[in-house]
């Protein structure tokens, strides 16, 4: 038996009403609102957040690959899967590959990681995909798309749901799509994407999943297939004899968006959060055809805890201010540095202190104790030279020990950046940038915990490094 | 540890207007101070046998010594620049004193010089983290605003007395700035100003922040057993302290962002050399690195000015007014000058110099019976000091 043994999420902490997207455009608001990455996150940090999300309580060095799946890379040329294994501090030897340029990425990730396990070629293998697609502005796409990502872990044991069958179908199809030097999401005639596109693939994939498995729709307590608009899954799922009311999974239209290819995966978390041991669920995805997934659920549902899941990041949200800001947050408007960088990283130094500056490992000394970030090979304290262990950080949590509201070096559309001393609880000290915050609400003792962004593009190459956000823990946030 | 104590003496100095002086060169600025030192000293630059170069910003300020040798003209002798930061320019004159010391040499030009305004920046130290990953989007007053959160923490002092507490400080350096004809800006401010000024780093205000100028400051210096030759109020060099912390304050577990061991070092050093058992008694005027507000003020405590959480006391009482017990920054600081980084060391002895001599450019803000003075800058995360104690008079 193959399937799913840990799941996580990540939504973005910023949301965005519709109205404000409408009202800018003097159109119709599609309701509701979306997610919008901040301004240093782009798919690689949220496939990172989901990701360290689904391997909460799990030994990382168990996960043999690491598949990444976008339609948004942050490089053209460059694997993203293999500088997610190394944020999340997986093992060297992992298996890395990228899916990419398609909205069914995510499932075909999930499809080849159930392979890989099956074949015996891998014995866990951490499936994340996220997305950040730019409708064009005024576009209904630009409303209905959402930021996101989710993650799971693919294994053969303490499988929480057992995947039972899969299939999937090609259909060629220009309906939706960007050329290779578009930013924007191109979409056809309405009538005709959807009739012949998502409409006839969803059918044909999920009809032709049914004889496979000999399942009848009434089997399932959950439909999930992701919807290009509000109301096309209904449609789908009415087809096919599915009860729309009761068995369609929300597509996350109201409080989310569309989150391209991680969606469906994400919307598989939604359905596992609330799933119960027995429950069978049929996944689809669409994008030039389809994947289709049969899963069952299993006794192991209940371990599945302590993750912020889909739930825990809904729950924790802040409201971005204005249409403008995401312009901004988004790059379609150019902001500035509020002053110019001006120490410029290099390729061979940031490869060199990547034990640090990706994995964020502090020394800390065997004669002493103390602890260092970044790695000392000399001990401040005692001066041992060379005597240290050296620890991995990133889930740990802490405080503000001081900070200050600096308002020289933010960005033109976020000129705050609140540099923070970050104390862990065992008094290590980091130097970071608050991101995520209200920087008005933030003062001394403030938990506070990492989080992997996106900096800069100094040196012609996206400069990743750590920061510091205000706790995410669900229900409350402090930010 | 050795001593130099009397062995050098400062015989002349130069210190150029600061300011915004968009129509001089780096070069040009390093003329205007070393030839007011030139005509100071008696001597000229064929007299000068080694120059050290306080000087931060390369290359847009000139790379090496060529600043000042293809401006001064000071061929064919050594120019050994060091960019240490904010003491860039006390290291100048105490690599002088030490080669003079060393008897290498009998006249030694220690110079400063900073073109602020041809670097783009807006304000000190913008933009620019010691390194490019760690510490992509560090300032200057992010750093020390640091401080100031803290110490307000750590001494219960709420938002608002706190804020008054180090703006009386940006009052009073003001008002010494005010009487000072070469300082950048020249107003007086009140503390309602001062409160109600625009955030630049939280807590810090813009007046509790330095402004941003060029300028050069230049001495040369002697062996102190001949200096009379040259003049008859040489300036004695009595002790000097250097420290640079290891690690970044940043990242050093228990570390309480109020307190600072280079600054206890340096002192301390300079103290003990120059025979100072109690500096809050001993020195009569000091020129301390007022980058910030909050600066000045953990300055006070670390240089045992003022008992430890014993600043505010002072500050309220007036201590450190021109006339307090202890005069600080009579020329109006970094805050009045603004921070052309290498010059700035040597600025502020220039100011101690010429008050040990009684001959301050306006004698309304003349020290009376003064003996010792003391000037200190301070740079880094904050990580570096420097500190040299004079006297006018040997023994």
């Amino acid at each position: 038996m193959i399937g799913i043994t840990s799941f996580g999420a990540y939504i973005p902490i910023y949301r965005l009403s519709r109205d404000l997207i409408a009202k800018a455009w003097e159109r119709s608001s599609l309701k509701g609102e979306r997610s919008v990455a901040n301004n240093d996150e782009d798919t690689l940090t949220m496939a990172v957040e989901a990701g360290s999300d689904s391997l909460k309580g799990l030994d990382r060095k168990m996960i043999d690959g690491i598949f990444f799946a976008t339609t948004n890379a942050p490089y053209k040329e460059k694997l993203s899967a293999g500088l997610a294994a190394t944020v999340l501090d997986l093992r060297s030897d992992v298996f890395t590959a990228d899916f990419t340029n398609s909205l069914r990425s995510g499932t075909a990730a999930l499809r080849a990681a159930l392979d890989s396990v099956k074949a015996g070629s891998a014995g866990r293998i951490l499936v994340t995909a996220a997305d950040a697609r730019l409708g064009y502005p005024r576009s209904d796409q630009e409303q209905l798309f959402g930021d996101g990502a989710a993650a799971f872990v693919i294994g053969g044991d303490k499988i929480i749901a057992a995947v039972e069958h899969s299939i999937s179908i090609n259909k060629e199809i220009v309906d939706v799509w960007r050329n290779d030097d578009d930013r924007f999401v191109r979409v056809g005639e309405g009538r005709f994407i959807l009739n012949e596109g998502y409409m006839a693939a969803m059918k044909d994939v999920i009809s032709a999943l049914l004889k496979k498995s000999g399942l009848k729709a009434s089997d399932f307590s959950k439909l999930v297939i992701p919807s290009p608009d509000q109301r096309s899954s209904m449609a789908v799922a009415k087809k096919l004899g599915f009860n729309a009311d009761q068995q369609l999974q929300d597509n996350l239209h109201s409080n989310v968006g569309n989150c391209g290819a991680a969606h469906p995966l994400l919307l598989l978390v939604a359905a596992l959060e609330t799933a119960k041991p027995g429950d069978l669920i049929l996944v689809a995805s669409y994008g030039d055809g389809a994947d289709a997934f049969v899963l069952r659920v299993t006794e192991e549902i209940a371990g599945n805890k302590g993750r912020l899941g889909l739930k825990g990041h809904l729950e924790s949200k802040m409201t971005l201010s204005s249409y403008q800001k995401f312009l901004s947050f988004r790059n379609i408007v150019e902001p500035v540095a509020g002053e110019p960088f001006r120490l410029f990283p290099s390729n061979s130094a940031y490869w060199r202190e990547q034990k640090s500056i990706l994995r964020c490992y502090v020394s800390k000394c065997r004669q002493c104790g103390q602890t260092e970030f970044p790695i000392q090979r000399i001990c401040s304290k005692c001066r041992s030279k060379d005597d240290y262990e050296e620890i991995r950080y990133s889930d740990r949590k802490g405080k503000v020990f001081t900070f200050t509201r600096d308002q020289l070096a933010g960005r033109s559309d976020d000129p705050v950046v609140v540099q923070t001393v970050f104390e862990t609880e065992d008094g290590t000290r980091f130097y970071l940038m608050m991101t995520d915050c209200n920087p008005e609400k933030v003062e001394v003792g403030f938990p506070v915990e990492f989080t992997f962004r996106r900096i800069y593009e100094g040196a012609n190459f996206h400069n990743y490094f750590w920061k510091c956000r205000p706790v995410r823990n669900g229900g409350s946030y402090h930010g | 540890m050795g001593s130099i104590k009397d062995k050098v003496a400062i015989i002349g100095m130069g210190c150029s207007v600061f300011g915004e002086r968009w129509s001089l060169g780096a070069g040009d600025l390093a003329i205007e101070s070393a030839y007011e030192a030139f005509k100071d000293a008696g001597v000229g630059p064929e007299d000068i046998e080694a120059c050290y170069v306080g000087q931060m910003y390369a290359p847009v300020n000139g790379i090496g010594g060529s600043t000042i040798a293809d401006s001064l003209k000071l061929s064919n002798i050594p120019i050994i620049r060091n960019e240490n930061w904010c003491t860039a320019g006390h290291m100048a004159l105490i690599e002088a004193a030490l080669a003079v010391a060393s008897g290498a040499y009998d006249v030694v030009m220690a110079i400063g010089v900073e073109k602020l305004k041809d670097t783009g920046y807006a304000g000190l130290g913008t933009g620019r983290g010691m390194n490019p990953v760690y510490e992509a989007r560090r300032t200057a007053p992010g750093s020390f605003g640091l401080i100031a959160t803290s110490y307000f923490k750590q001494y219960g002092l709420s938002m608002e007395e706190g804020k008054k507490t180090i703006g009386k400080i940006a009052v009073k350096n003001h008002r010494n700035g005010s009487m000072c004809p070469k300082a950048h800006f020249r107003n007086t401010v009140t503390l309602d100003q001062v409160l109600s000024a625009p955030i630049i780093a939280y807590p810090l205000g813009l007046f509790d922040c330095c402004g941003n100028s060029d300028g050069s400051a230049c001495a040369i210096v002697t062996r102190a057993d001949t200096a009379k030759k040259f003049r008859d109020d040489p300036i004695y060099i009595k002790g000097f302290g250097i420290s640079m912390d290891a690690v970044l304050p940043h990242t050093r577990p228990g570390f309480g962002w109020t307190s600072f061991e280079a600054l206890k070092r340096s002192s301390g050093k300079a103290y003990e050399m120059a025979g100072i058992k109690n500096p809050r008694e001993e020195i009569d005027i000091a020129e301390v690195h007022d980058c910030f507000s909050i600066t000045e003020l953990a300055i006070y405590e670390d240089f045992g000015f003022s008992p430890r959480g014993g600043a505010k006391e002072d500050i309220d009482s007036g201590f450190f007014e021109l006339e307090g017990g202890l005069p600080v920054n009579t020329d109006g600081g970094l805050k009045c000058f603004g921070h052309p980084v290498g010059a700035s060391g040597l600025r502020m002895t220039y100011e101690v110099y010429k008050q040990l001599q009684y001959k301050a450019d306006k004698p309304e803000r003349q020290i009376k019976n003064v003996h010792r003075g003391l000037s200190h800058t301070f740079g880094g995360p904050p990580q570096l000091s420097a500190v040299a104690v004079f006297g006018n008079e040997r023994g």
